[in-house]
Parts: structure tokens; C-alpha cells; sequence
């Protein structure tokens, strides 16, 4: 080797080897990184499209109180108002897209009541909790509370 | 649910009573100390010129490449999916301290210690490629990238572009470290983690471990090698160890008497938790058997004459401790920031596991596999010069 790279020839090859180092990972990160990765945040953009893509399961209560007047009606003032329809229902998208040929089973007096009102210590004080065994009987808390309005007299 | 619950003591959140950081983290911050401490220790000879501690240079050197290259293992078994960690090169989170240091870490394996490394041994490598024969001068050849000019004035280039590696790399050691710190010191959830001393004390007990690991590390290769110690070099680094030391100590002890005066409403918990589930591995191995004992063995010495041999105990013994003491110290951060709810009324305990993947046995492995590499490295590069062509042998 001649000129002034006589005695940096080693560096230059290593330099050389760095430069290959690093286009190879730019290389492989242009190959690696999906399209549209970045384009609306730190996300793959298509991602959307896929998540928009899965099916439905729920209606939103919007949905539901456009058709049923009267339990908005029934449920106004009482403070099982603010629930959704379908944290007692289920999911019901299908229902609300055919409603007549999709009937959606009345939920358990009983089970579902117990689900959230059962007295637990992690609750907030504020929160209604009944110790079930001693609040009712085995029956359905339906027989008392009526659903969508359940504060009685 | 059951036994799950059956190591909670008091008032538990549902998520806080199962530890999801095990042994593993601790070992994490663990060898990434003892990479920036050993490179310190490396570097101090470099840019200050301390002939003494000379014999430990390129040990330093190789034995932080080792432990970096097995960095980052630890938190892979951790997570799981080693093949996902490569988007965090691929597409990282400017926001992110964790995604910015896979760039601190490449930055430092590459430029800092290979190069660095590469620079220092090349003229060995090329006489080693010279001499050698077969798959060994194929090899030697490779890491000579082919290129046998070792005159004065390459070398002297190489000189100087080492020395201004070392002044790079002793900033990016201290990020590489800081950095762990930082990712404890900034959760600001967790009393037992969130201040900002956490960086600054985790660099200083990384020093201090890397500088205790290179003098074990090199007591133990003069004595499989059998040679005399170089007493002149051991007493240096053992003061540099004393010397880092006690800034260590200094820093936790400021840590400790901040947090017993500002006395926040963490205090009673954490100050509970210290006496009860972490005594032992805080009180007792930390402070007193890692930290006091050690730091009087090593006072010890600058204060009075000692024999040689003497000297030689000591600081083996010294070393050792501290070690275990940094390593408890790791623990403790990293477990007992765990320990305690955030409604500090209640405690849990860490059950560490053995054969499984974030169990005990990956860890031992884990802290075995630096030292194959280690061997492996002196194999290929030997920090102490070789005979050859019946030169004389030393070092
Ligand atoms: C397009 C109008 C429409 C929408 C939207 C709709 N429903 Fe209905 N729903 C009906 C009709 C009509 C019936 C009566 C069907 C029958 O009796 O055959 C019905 C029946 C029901 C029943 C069963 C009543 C019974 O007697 O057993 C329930 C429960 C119900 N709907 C709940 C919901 C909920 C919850 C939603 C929101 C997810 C919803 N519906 C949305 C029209 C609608
Ligand atoms: C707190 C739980 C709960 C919520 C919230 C709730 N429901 Fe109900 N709903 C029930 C239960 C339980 C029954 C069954 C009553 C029975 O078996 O007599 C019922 C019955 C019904 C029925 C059929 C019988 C009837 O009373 O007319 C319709 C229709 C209905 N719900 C619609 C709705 C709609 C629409 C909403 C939202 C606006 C809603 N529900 C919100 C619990 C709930
Ligand atoms: C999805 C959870 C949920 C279910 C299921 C549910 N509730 Fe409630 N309930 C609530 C909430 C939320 C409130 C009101 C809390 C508030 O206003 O702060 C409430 C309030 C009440 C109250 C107090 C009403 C008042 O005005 O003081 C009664 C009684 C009650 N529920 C009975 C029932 C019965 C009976 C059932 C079963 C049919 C039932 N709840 C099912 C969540 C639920
Ligand atoms: C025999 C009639 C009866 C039955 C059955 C019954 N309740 Fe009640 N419940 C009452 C009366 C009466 C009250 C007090 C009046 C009110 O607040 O509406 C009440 C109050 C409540 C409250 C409000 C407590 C509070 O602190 O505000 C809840 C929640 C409740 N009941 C849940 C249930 C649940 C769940 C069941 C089914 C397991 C059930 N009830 C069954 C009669 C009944």
C-alpha cells in the first residue's frame, strides 16, 4: 500500500468492516420492518385493518335503546340507568342486527345479580352490597328487584 | 390461590403478590457492574498511565467482553422470545430508556471494548498469525482482517486511536451502568427504587465489583499459571478497591440516613421490611459481611504492614466478600423492591425456583458462562506475553 494510507490500511478494513456492519442492518431493517410501520404512530398502520377486520360481539347501548323505548324508559332515574345493556346481556350484536330472528335469552335473576353485588371488602364503600345468604332466600332476586330499576318502593 | 396467598403477610393488591422479577434481574445489573467496573479499571491505566496496575489491562479488558456478551442473556430467558428482541432494533421507541440502551449496549460491545480489544492485540494477533499453522492462522489471520503492517507507525496510530477509545469509552461506561440505575431509580411508583441517587449508586457498586473481579480474576490466573503475583499491582488495585469503596459506602449511607430523616409515608413499611424479611440478606450479608468487613480488611492494609502473604489472604478474601455483598445488593434492590405492597400494609415473599427457566439453575449457569468465555478469550488472546521464538517469558 502506498500514500497515506500506508500504515492505515488495518483501519481501513476495519472502518470497511463497521460500513458493512451497518448497511447490512439497515438492509435487513428495510427488509424486516412491515409497511406502514409509523405512518399514524408507533404502530404498524395496517394493524388497524386487521383489528377492524375481527368480528363484532357487541352492539353498544346506543344500539339497543333505539329499539326498546320502554326499558329506557323503565331504567330512567334508577341507578342501574348508567350500566350498559349488555354488561347484564351479553353480547348481542347478532340480535340487534336480526331481532326477531336472533332472540336473546333472559339472563338468571339470581346468578347475575350475585356477580356484582355480593359483599366484598375490595368494593367501594359507596357501592350497594348485600351478604347474599342472609339478604334473600334461594329465589330469583328478580321476585323483589325488578332489573332495570331495582331500588324497591 | 391458596398457596399462592400463604407467603402474603397483611394487605396485598392481587398483582403484587406474586414477584414477576426473579433472580435473573438481579443477576442483570449484577454482570453489566462488573463490565463498567472492569473497563473503569482498564481505562484508569490507559488514561492515567498506572504502570502498576498494568498486569491487569488486558484482563480487564477480556473479562468485561465476557461478561457483556452474557449481559443480556438473563433478560431474555426472562421474557421469553429471544426472537422478538430484535424489533427493539428494528423499530425502537425514542421514548423508551429500555429500547435506547439495546443502542448503548451495541455501541459499547462494538466500538468501545472489540475495537478497543482489537487495537491493543493486534500486533500479537499478526505475530500469532504469523507463527501459527492451519484453522489457527485462518483464524488469527480473520482477526487481523488479513492486514500483517505492524510497524512502529501503525502501531503508534493504533496507540493513539486506543487511548482516544478509552476516553469515549469511559463516559459510555458509566451510561452503560448508569443506566440500570436509571431504570430502577425512575419508577416512581416503588419508594423502595424511585430516587435519583439509584444511578449513581449502582455505578459506584459496579465499580467496585468490576475492580474486585479483575484482582480475583487475577490472582487466580497467576496462580494457575504459577507465577509470582505482582504485589506492586495487587496493592494498587486493592487501593483503588478501597478507594471506590468507600465512596460506595458513602453514597448508600447517604441513601439510608436520607430516607431515615425525610421519613416519608413509605418509611414504616420499608423500615419493617429490613428488619423482618430482608435482614439477612441486607443487614447481615450487604452491609455487614459485603460491605464493613471487607472495607476494614482492605483499610487494614493501608494502615498497617502487613506480609505479603498476609496481604495476598486478604485480599482474596476481600474480594470475594465484596462480590457477594454487591451481589446482595442487587438482590435486595431487586427483590425487596418487590417485597412490599404499594398500599404498605402488607408484605409477600419471593419463591425462587430451581430447574425452571427463571429458577436458580439458569442463574448459576448464567454466572459460569463469563468465566467459559473468559477462558476461552485467554485461550485465544493471551493478556500476558507468550514465549515465542525463546523470547523471554513474564508478565
Ligand atoms: C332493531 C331493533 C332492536 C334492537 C337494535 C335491539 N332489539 Fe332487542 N328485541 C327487538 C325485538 C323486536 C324483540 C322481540 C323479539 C321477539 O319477541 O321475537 C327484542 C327482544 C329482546 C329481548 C328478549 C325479550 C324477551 O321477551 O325475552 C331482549 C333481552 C333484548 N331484545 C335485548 C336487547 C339488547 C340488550 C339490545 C342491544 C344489544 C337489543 N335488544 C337491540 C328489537 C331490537
Ligand atoms: C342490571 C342488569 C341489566 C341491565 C343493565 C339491563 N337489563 Fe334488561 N334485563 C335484565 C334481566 C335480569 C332481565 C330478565 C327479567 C326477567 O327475567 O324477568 C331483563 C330483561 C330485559 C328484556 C325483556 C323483558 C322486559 O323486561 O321487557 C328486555 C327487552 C331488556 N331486558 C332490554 C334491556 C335493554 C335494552 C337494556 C339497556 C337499555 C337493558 N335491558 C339493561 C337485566 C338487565
Ligand atoms: C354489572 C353489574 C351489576 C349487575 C349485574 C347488577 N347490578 Fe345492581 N347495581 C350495579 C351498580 C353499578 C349499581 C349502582 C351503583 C351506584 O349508583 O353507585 C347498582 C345498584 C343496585 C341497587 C341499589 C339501587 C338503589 O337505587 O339504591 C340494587 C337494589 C341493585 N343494584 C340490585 C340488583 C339486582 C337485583 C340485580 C340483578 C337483577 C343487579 N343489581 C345486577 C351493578 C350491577
Ligand atoms: C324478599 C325480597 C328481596 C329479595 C328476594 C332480594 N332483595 Fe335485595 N333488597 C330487598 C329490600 C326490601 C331492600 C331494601 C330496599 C331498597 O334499597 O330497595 C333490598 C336492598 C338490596 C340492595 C341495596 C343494598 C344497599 O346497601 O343499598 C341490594 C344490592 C340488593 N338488595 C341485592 C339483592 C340481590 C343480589 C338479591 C338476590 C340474591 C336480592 N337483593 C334479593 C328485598 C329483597
Amino acid at each position: 500500500m502506498s500514500g497515506w494510507l500506508k500504515d492505515k490500511g488495518h483501519l481501513a478494513r476495519m472502518a470497511g468492516l463497521f460500513a458493512f456492519g451497518i448497511t447490512a442492518f439497515l438492509v435487513f431493517r428495510w427488509l424486516m420492518v412491515p409497511a406502514g410501520f409509523g405512518l399514524y404512530g408507533h404502530y404498524r398502520a395496517g394493524a388497524l385493518d386487521d383489528a377492524g377486520a375481527r368480528p363484532l360481539h357487541y352492539a353498544g347501548r346506543a344500539a339497543c335503546e333505539g329499539c326498546h323505548t320502554d326499558i329506557v324508559e323503565a331504567r330512567q332515574g334508577s341507578r342501574h340507568a348508567r350500566i350498559g345493556c349488555e354488561a347484564c346481556h351479553g353480547p348481542l350484536i347478532k340480535h340487534a342486527q336480526a331481532p326477531t330472528e336472533v332472540k336473546p335469552t333472559r339472563p338468571d335473576g339470581r346468578v347475575l345479580c350475585v356477580r356484582c353485588h355480593e359483599t366484598n371488602p375490595w368494593k367501594p364503600k359507596g357501592f350497594p352490597q348485600v351478604k347474599v345468604a342472609d339478604h334473600s332466600d334461594s329465589g330469583p332476586c328478580t321476585a323483589c328487584h325488578k332489573p332495570h330499576a331495582p331500588k324497591i318502593s | 390461590m391458596e398457596s399462592v396467598l400463604q407467603s402474603v403477610q397483611g394487605f396485598m393488591y392481587p398483582n403484587e403478590v406474586e414477584l414477576q422479577w426473579g433472580i435473573l434481574i438481579v443477576l442483570y445489573p449484577f454482570t453489566t457492574g462488573l463490565v463498567a467496573g472492569a473497563f473503569i479499571l482498564a481505562s484508569l491505566e490507559r488514561v492515567f498511565n498506572v504502570e502498576a496496575v498494568k498486569p491487569t489491562y488486558r484482563l480487564a479488558l477480556l473479562t468485561a467482553l465476557a461478561f457483556l456478551l452474557v449481559a443480556p442473556l438473563p433478560l431474555q430467558l426472562h421474557l421469553g422470545h429471544p426472537e422478538r428482541s430484535l424489533e427493539m432494533y428494528l423499530t425502537p421507541h425514542t421514548e423508551s430508556a429500555m429500547a435506547m440502551f439495546g443502542f448503548v449496549y451495541l455501541w459499547y460491545l462494538m466500538v468501545v471494548l472489540v475495537l478497543e480489544i482489537w487495537l491493543d492485540y493486534r500486533k500479537d494477533i499478526v505475530l500469532m498469525w504469523r507463527e501459527s499453522s492451519g484453522p489457527t492462522r485462518w483464524l488469527y489471520g480473520a482477526m487481523a482482517l488479513w492486514s500483517d503492517n505492524i510497524s512502529p507507525a501503525s502501531l503508534a496510530l493504533d496507540d493513539r486511536i486506543g487511548r482516544a477509545l478509552t476516553v469515549v469509552g469511559i463516559p459510555s461506561a458509566f451510561l452503560l451502568h448508569g443506566y440500570v440505575g436509571f431504570i430502577f431509580g425512575s419508577v416512581k411508583a416503588n419508594p423502595w427504587w424511585s430516587t435519583p441517587l439509584m444511578p449513581i449508586v449502582f455505578l459506584f457498586s459496579a465499580i467496585v465489583s468490576g475492580i474486585a473481579a479483575v484482582m480475583l480474576v487475577y490472582m487466580v490466573t497467576a496462580w494457575w499459571r504459577e507465577r509470582a503475583f505482582d504485589m506492586g499491582c495487587l496493592d494498587t488495585v486493592a487501593r483503588y478497591l478501597f478507594y471506590a469503596f468507600m465512596i460506595d459506602f458513602s453514597l448508600e449511607m447517604l441513601d439510608l440516613i436520607h430516607r431515615i430523616y425525610e421519613a416519608d409515608e413509605s418509611f414504616r413499611a420499608l423500615d419493617f421490611m429490613v428488619h423482618t424479611r430482608l435482614y439477612t440478606s441486607q443487614v447481615l450479608v450487604q452491609i455487614l459481611a459485603g460491605t464493613i468487613v471487607p472495607l476494614g480488611m482492605l483499610g487494614l492494609v493501608q494502615l498497617v504492614q502487613l506480609s505479603e502473604k498476609a496481604r495476598r489472604r486478604i485480599y482474596a478474601m476481600a474480594g470475594v466478600l465484596t462480590l457477594i455483598g454487591v451481589f446482595a445488593m442487587r438482590w435486595n434492590v431487586v427483590i425487596g423492591g418487590q417485597l412490599f405492597s404499594k398500599s404498605f400494609l402488607g408484605y409477600t415473599s419471593y419463591k425462587m425456583n430451581f430447574a425452571t427457566r427463571e429458577g436458580l439453575l439458569p442463574a448459576i449457569l448464567l454466572l459460569i458462562l463469563p468465566f467459559v468465555i473468559l477462558a476461552v478469550l485467554i485461550r485465544l488472546l493471551p493478556p500476558w506475553k507468550v514465549q515465542r521464538h525463546g523470547a523471554g517469558v513474564s508478565g
